[in-house]
């Protein structure tokens, strides 16, 4: 069926997709009286070109980690979890609380904690959608859209009304004891001899990404539970017919998706702001459908993707800071590289399979 | 890390820095937008005005989320601007935590007070300058009743609408004085289709003079008003000529003159914690062209009385942020 060598699919494909992308977005910063190759290199320096470039970056591919893992898992079971926003909007919630509830005496007892808060609050974030999908057959994909907007407003009248320290105007929480500040690389690279940024935000969460990505190959190709998942994904009756129970399997993907992107928090929330604000995902739980897309829904890819994504945030950023590019002209680049890996990936696959076909044909 | 990455690395900062001449100021603007003819829109135009005199240049960001203002603060800090001046409460708590990180760099905040020794903090006495406007919207006011629409419902905010009701309960106490906030989070400086919304829901209630203290969503509030052929207020920036012969005045307030003077002191740029008020012409309302026929000789005669007796300590403005209460409906 498949007439692509495998190094074809994952590699020439989206190398394809990202060459059209950054061509049509140079086309773009032409057009408005920029020079694209300056605003290239900006971008490069600006998200590699040194460790405190590097920390930033990391620090977003991690959010992008947890996000585009929690899409791909969902996505084994033919799930589309688009709700990874308001999933990691909760999750947030689940640290703050835990964050604030008890004086922390180390980080290391408050990690912990704080992730399986992120973790249980994402889930339960994602299991009603679930259950609804699964008993009821409403479909996923209006139901963790519409828990999105839930999840935004509900922090929001939390915030305001409930969580906002008295005298502050600021809707955020307290600012997070001292005992809960996770090390960030700078801590961690320290002890190696290895001078990492201090003010860059990259911190511990980034091995936990690493962490969580293990995690989900052994749960999708080594376990029973992602066999289930992945035969289900396949074929509802095929899967019920092999003895599978549907329900509970889609119920356990979906809660392990929203554990996933609830985790995301850990970085956001405690990792850098060190207190809850309002938008502390932006727009992550998206990134993470296009990561997922990109990466084959396998944890390398997603990793590898959520980099990109990680270096175009914080290459964008730059490219805000530094030049005259509007900031809404970052947000079409970005789009473009989504667009072109993400829903146009059909447009370079199809004739690119047509042409090793004929290749194929040709010697035979 | 290899050494060939640290060389690049190191080049790419100097590359950096090299771009801009070292202690070029910066300006970060607050959500809601560079361009709202208003409070951020303020900020711009000090940093215009510094920029025409002196032919520096400085650097920018509008900021579109929460969680950017971190790092836009860091940034700049790290790329050695200096000084770096802000718009706006939200950044209180960012600042708290950078500032310390960056001892050589001097940071200004207007609108909240952070207390570090590389900090200037500049509040205003929005409640005197709203009393003024508030006195002027009360004379002006056929039907006795005027209007205020605030932004996002912060203590800040309610300090405008309870120094504009003090001012029009001041001239008439029967003045009815309706009050509206458009939300609670940020979002709520930059919605001016609500904002129209709320001043047609006042105008329908019988106002003919109406307040915005919104940012951009007070765009919308001045846009209804001069549809519906009454009286609007502007606020912190002169907006007389958004709406001329149709905006009765705005209430200003110093921020152009607070970003104007932090980046002409540079690097000597004196911190702690200013407070300006009428006295020290922190606040105030625009007189122009747009809005001289609107304006009688009698409500300058009655507003400049006020103003003298509020710096003289005779008439005491009831600051609502004091104790979170307003004496005044």
């Amino acid at each position: 069926m498949s007439a692509m060598p495998k190094w074809a699919d994952l590699v020439l494909i989206p190398l394809i997709s990202l060459s059209l992308a950054a061509l049509l977005s140079a086309l773009v910063i032409l057009g408005i009286g920029e020079d694209p190759v300056a605003a290239v290199r900006m971008m490069v320096t600006g998200a590699l070109g040194s460790t405190y470039a590097w920390g930033y970056t990391l620090y977003y591919a991690t959010n992008f980690i947890f996000t585009g893992l929690a899409v791909s898992v969902a996505f084994h079971a033919r799930l589309f979890n688009i709700g990874g926003e308001g999933q990691a909007t909760l999750g947030g919630l689940g640290v703050a609380l835990v964050c604030l509830a008890l004086p922390w005496p180390h980080w290391a007892l408050a990690l912990p904690a704080a992730a399986l808060g992120a973790a249980l609050f994402g889930a339960a974030w994602a299991a009603i959608p679930a259950w609804l999908q699964a008993r009821r057959g409403s479909h996923i994909v209006i139901t963790t859209i519409m828990f999105n907007f839930i999840a935004a407003s509900l922090l929001n009248y939390l915030l305001v009304n409930v969580l906002r320290p008295v005298g502050s105007m600021d809707p955020s929480t307290a600012r997070f004891a001292d005992g809960t500040h996770l090390p960030t690389l700078h801590d961690l690279l320290a002890p190696f001899g290895i001078a990492f940024s201090k003010a860059a935000p990259a911190n511990i969460s980034f091995l936990l990404a690493l962490a969580a990505s293990v995690a989900v190959w052994l749960l999708i190709w080594r376990s029973r539970l992602g066999y289930e998942i992945r035969a289900l994904g396949h074929s509802e009756p095929a899967a019920i017919y092999a003895g599978i129970r549907p329900v509970r399997t889609v119920m356990w993907a979906m809660l392990i998706s929203g554990a996933l992107a609830g985790l995301m928090a850990v970085n956001t929330v405690m990792g850098e702001a060190e207190r809850l604000v309002l938008n502390s995902v932006e727009g992550a739980g998206f990134i993470g459908i296009a990561v997922a897309l990109m990466g084959r829904n396998h944890p390398v890819g997603v990793f590898l993707a959520a980099i990109l994504f990680g270096f175009l945030y914080q290459g964008g950023a730059e490219l805000a800071l530094w030049t005259d590019i509007p900031r809404e002209l970052i947000v079409v680049i970005q789009a473009l590289v989504i667009l072109f890996t993400g829903a146009l990936d059909n447009m370079v696959r199809m004739p690119l399979e047509r042409l090793f076909l004929a290749l194929q044909k040709g010697p035979a | 890390m290899t050494n060939t990455q640290k060389v690049l690395g190191a080049a790419a900062a100097l590359a950096l820095t090299g771009g801009t001449a070292l202690a070029d100021p910066a300006l970060i603007y607050d959500l809601g937008g560079k361009y709202d003819k208003s409070f951020n829109e303020a900020a711009f135009n000090g940093a215009e005005r510094w920029k025409a005199e002196t032919g520096g240049t400085y650097r920018e960001i509008e900021l579109q989320s929460e969680a950017q203002r971190e790092q836009a603060l860091r940034r700049f800090a790290e790329a050695g601007l200096n000084p770096i001046a802000m718009t706006g409460f939200a950044f209180k708590s960012v600042l708290e935590e950078v500032a310390a990180d960056y001892p050589d760099t001097k940071f200004e905040i207007i609108d909240d007070l952070v207390d570090a020794p590389n900090v200037r903090s500049i509040v205003f006495a929005e409640h005197e300058g709203s009393y003024l406007v508030g006195m002027m919207a009360a004379m002006a006011s056929k039907s006795n009743t005027v209007g205020f629409v605030g932004g996002m419902d912060i203590p800040l905010i309610r300090k405008f609408a309870c120094g504009y009701a003090q001012g029009a309960k001041a001239v008439d106490p029967e003045t009815t004085v309706l009050q509206n906030m458009t939300g609670t989070t940020a979002e709520a400086w930059a919605d001016p289709v609500k904002g129209s919304e709320l001043a047609r829901a006042q105008i329908g209630q019988g106002a003919d003079v109406i307040f915005a203290a919104a940012g951009t969503t007070g765009l919308g509030v001045l846009q209804a008003a001069a549809d519906e052929g009454i009286l609007s207020i502007g606020v912190d920036s002169n907006q007389n000529h958004l709406h001329p012969g149709q905006v009765l005045t705005s209430m200003v307030k110093g921020v152009d003159v607070a970003v104007y003077s932090a980046f002409k002191a540079g690097d000597a740029l004196e911190t702690g914690m200013f407070r300006l008020g009428l006295a020290e012409d922190g606040v105030g309302y625009a007189m122009d062209d747009n809005n001289k026929d609107l304006v009688t000789p009698e409500m300058i005669d009655a507003v400049e009385a006020a103003k003298a007796k509020i710096i003289s300590g005779e008439i005491a403005v009831h600051d609502y942020m004091s104790d979170n209460t307003c004496p005044v409906k």
